[in-house]
């Protein structure tokens, strides 16, 4: 146990590194976003992440969104289990079709208002799958997209400028 | 050696007369008459060979099926043609479990059928596509003739279960994570899981069908994108593929690289996994110090190399950046940096007494499991699978090193984390290696000058992914075209793996279970 606290202490509050000039972008972004979401959710947004037919590359750096250097929930920014308990859908890859059924009822469970995030070069323009027998191409194509992230995956740094970009619509 | 002359004098006895080709020094191709599929396997089942992938793809009037085998690093290629009007020949799932998904994905993408297959329902195919249309026929259109909205799969007959109290569980395709998406149809009583059945094939995008056509380029970038988090090895495997068709030799100086760029691929994967299993049983402390350091490491990537995945790094004879003296520099502080913080973090996640009562006996895949489903990689090695591609098939520019495989039989999902943590260390001893390698070196091409492959020549690369094996076939059309790509992940086969491994395990287990095997939904899908 000693041990375990000996860890915590001595690596401290790794998310106060973006105070150096390095990652300062970041943190004006992070408070940008924080300022915004109070507004118009009085502090706290929730996302649904669904992989409509991703490689999967994607899902990994929305996960490095929850990592410390980010700490994503510290702007009232977290990742929900329900459609039913989301703000935005965050979706990822192309929609194949063994999928399109499955993204359309998870976008008529999530509750108005809401918007829709296509994440990745997939959801945005259909990236190296594009639109075949087996994939419906860009997210657009299935359900109502208000913004886009690019990327092949877009970086944790431009996804969190994804979702100012959307803030300020 | 005497295995092979008695394999050999069966197969002579067995009256399976084979043609045989060498492809590469691990690989023979062997070709058989269609009727002998299933008595061959009955033998290699016999000498204990390995059954590790199996595809097919049309020539003309005919298809050609392969299945590959392999023992103590030697691969066979197996091949038998039939004709495309009447396309049969006996399964080899009846002798090999790893071969049953593997048959259903070629009835439902060729239409051939494999005679007394033990399981016929579908695989790949849901609603997308007709019963009777075959997506990688030549005859079927890429764009196929799909309706506005495909409907849900929804008569998939799921194993059936009866009795006082059994209930069932129905999971997905949209988990409550942020993961890919899948279904598990899990029966119950009370917590206790009594069968576990899976249900892939969402993700299916195409894949196959989009490589044909492809430059050489095209395919590497493909391949890259088979599995998000095995960007290197994919598009490794498949260019291994394509210079073997091409007959070029990649300098070595760009195979040292791809050697760091597949290590710290594997490096970054494990982090994040060893974190994850830590989350899956709430253990937050290990999950946000392992992330954190996953994170390092992938920034490093980015800072290096441009991308923090390395994706697009791999490319056709070659590869796309160079590590300079600089980033060599980096590279090792940045190994002894890591070291230091595993050293920290190791003992203080080991003497934790919950997460051992967590993930000590649970999971557990025996090793006879594990041969059954010809199980590969971490899975296969906490189960007594002591294979490594490597080590046991090397290729440049693992032929100058010495691998050291960990290895264990326990089985449980500790073993399977150990394994993870042993071979994050194998990795930072071979990229040291390949760095003092690459100091010796003159600064030099990094690519080599790319030959067009002959109309109908092929290549089978075969890497060690962090997942474990990973089997590419390309094969060229005319004009430096891809006519056939197909890549087996290793997750095709540790799925199989996972549903045995999580029985009489509770349900709430489950998440922890599925993590520590990690397989691919999009490599298994493609």
């Amino acid at each position: 146990m000693f041990k375990l606290f000996k860890k915590i202490i001595t690596t401290g509050i790794v998310t106060e590194k973006y105070n150096a000039p390095h990652d300062a972008e970041l943190e004006a972004l992070g408070i940008e976003i924080k300022r915004r979401i109070d507004q118009k959710f009085t502090g706290s947004l929730a996302i649904r992440a669904v992989d409509a037919g991703s490689c999967n590359g994607c899902e990994l750096e929305i996960h490095a969104l929850n990592n410390p250097f980010y700490d994503v929930e510290k702007f009232g920014i977290h990742f929900v289990a329900s459609p039913r308990h989301a703000d935005v859908l965050l979706v990822t890859g192309v929609v194949s079709r063994h999928m399109q059924t499955a993204l359309l009822r998870t976008y008529n469970a999530t509750p108005n208002p809401k918007w829709v995030i296509a994440m990745g070069d997939c959801a945005s323009c259909g990236g190296e799958f594009g639109t075949s027998y087996a994939s419906c191409g860009a997210v657009s194509n299935v359900i109502p997209v208000d913004m886009t992230i690019a990327g092949c995956p877009p970086t944790p740094l431009v996804l969190l400028k994804g979702l100012l970009a959307l803030m300020e619509k | 050696m005497s295995w092979q002359k008695k394999f050999l004098q069966q197969l002579e006895d067995a009256e399976i007369f084979v043609k045989s080709t060498e492809i590469s020094p691990f690989v023979e191709l062997w070709q058989i008459d269609d009727k002998h599929w299933q008595r061959f396997a009955e033998l290699t089942a016999e000498n204990k060979f390995r059954w590790a992938a199996g595809w097919a793809e049309q020539s003309g009037v005919q298809f050609y099926v392969y299945a590959c085998f392999e023992k103590s690093g030697n691969y066979i290629l197996l091949c038998a043609t039939v004709n495309v009007s009447k396309p049969e020949l006996p399964s080899q799932a009846t002798v090999y479990a790893a071969a049953n998904r593997s048959e259903r994905h070629s009835h439902d993408m060729f239409g051939i059928e494999f005679l007394n297959h033990p399981d016929p329902r579908c695989w790949m195919r849901h609603k997308a596509w007709g019963k009777r249309d075959y997506p990688l026929r030549h005859d079927f259109p890429v764009q196929g003739s799909p309706v506005e909205i495909t409907p849900p799969d929804t008569d998939y007959h799921f194993i059936q279960s009866h009795g006082v109290g059994v209930y069932e569980i129905p999971v997905g395709p949209v988990h409550a994570g942020i993961i890919e998406p899948g279904h598990f149809r899990f029966q119950a009583v009370g917590e206790l899981i009594l069968n576990l059945e899976e249900r892939l094939g969402y993700v299916h995008k195409g894949t196959e069908k989009i490589a044909e056509g492809r430059t050489p380029e095209g395919l590497a970038k493909l391949a890259g994108r088979v599995s998000g988090d095995t960007c290197v090895s994919h598009a490794w495997a498949a260019c291994m593929a394509m210079e073997q068709a091409a007959g070029i030799e990649i300098p070595e100086r760009a195979a040292l690289i791809r050697g760091i760029f597949a290590e710290r691929e594997r490096i970054a994967n494990h982090l994040g996994d060893i974190g994850a299993i830590c989350n899956d049983v709430a253990f937050t402390f290990a999950f946000m110090q392992m992330m954190r350091i996953k994170e390092l490491w992938c920034r490093t990537n980015y800072e290096l190399f441009g991308h923090r995945s390395l994706m697009d790094k791999i490319i056709p004879g070659g590869v796309a950046v160079d590590i300079s003296e600089v980033a060599s520099k980096f590279i090792l502080t940045d190994i002894k940096q890591l070291r230091a913080e595993l050293a920290d973090l190791i003992p203080a996640i080991d003497l934790n007494s919950s997460l051992e009562d967590r993930i000590y006996t649970a999971g557990y895949l025996s090793p006879e499991t594990a041969a059954y489903f010809g199980t590969l990689g971490f899975v296969g090695r906490a189960s007594g699978q002591d294979f490594d591609v490597r080590r046991d098939a090397p290729y440049a520019p693992y032929d100058s090193v010495a691998v050291k495989v960990a290895a264990e039989d326990q089985g449980d999902i500790a073993s399977r984390f150990w394994i993870r943590y042993k071979e994050i260390n194998a990795s930072l001893k071979l990229i040291e290696q390949f760095i003092e390698q690459l100091a010796k070196l003159p600064e030099g091409d990094l690519v080599t000058h790319w030959q067009t492959p002959k109309t109908e020549s092929y290549g089978l690369g075969i890497v060690d992914g962090w997942r474990g094996e990973i089997i590419s076939y390309v094969r060229f059309g005319e004009n430096n075209t891809i006519a056939r790509f197909y890549p087996r992940d290793p997750s095709q086969l540790n799925w199989e793996a996972l549903e045995k491994a999580v029985l009489n395990n509770i349900v709430p287990d489950f998440p922890v279970c599925n993590k520590s095997f990690n397989c691919s939904y999009s490599g298994c899908d493609l």
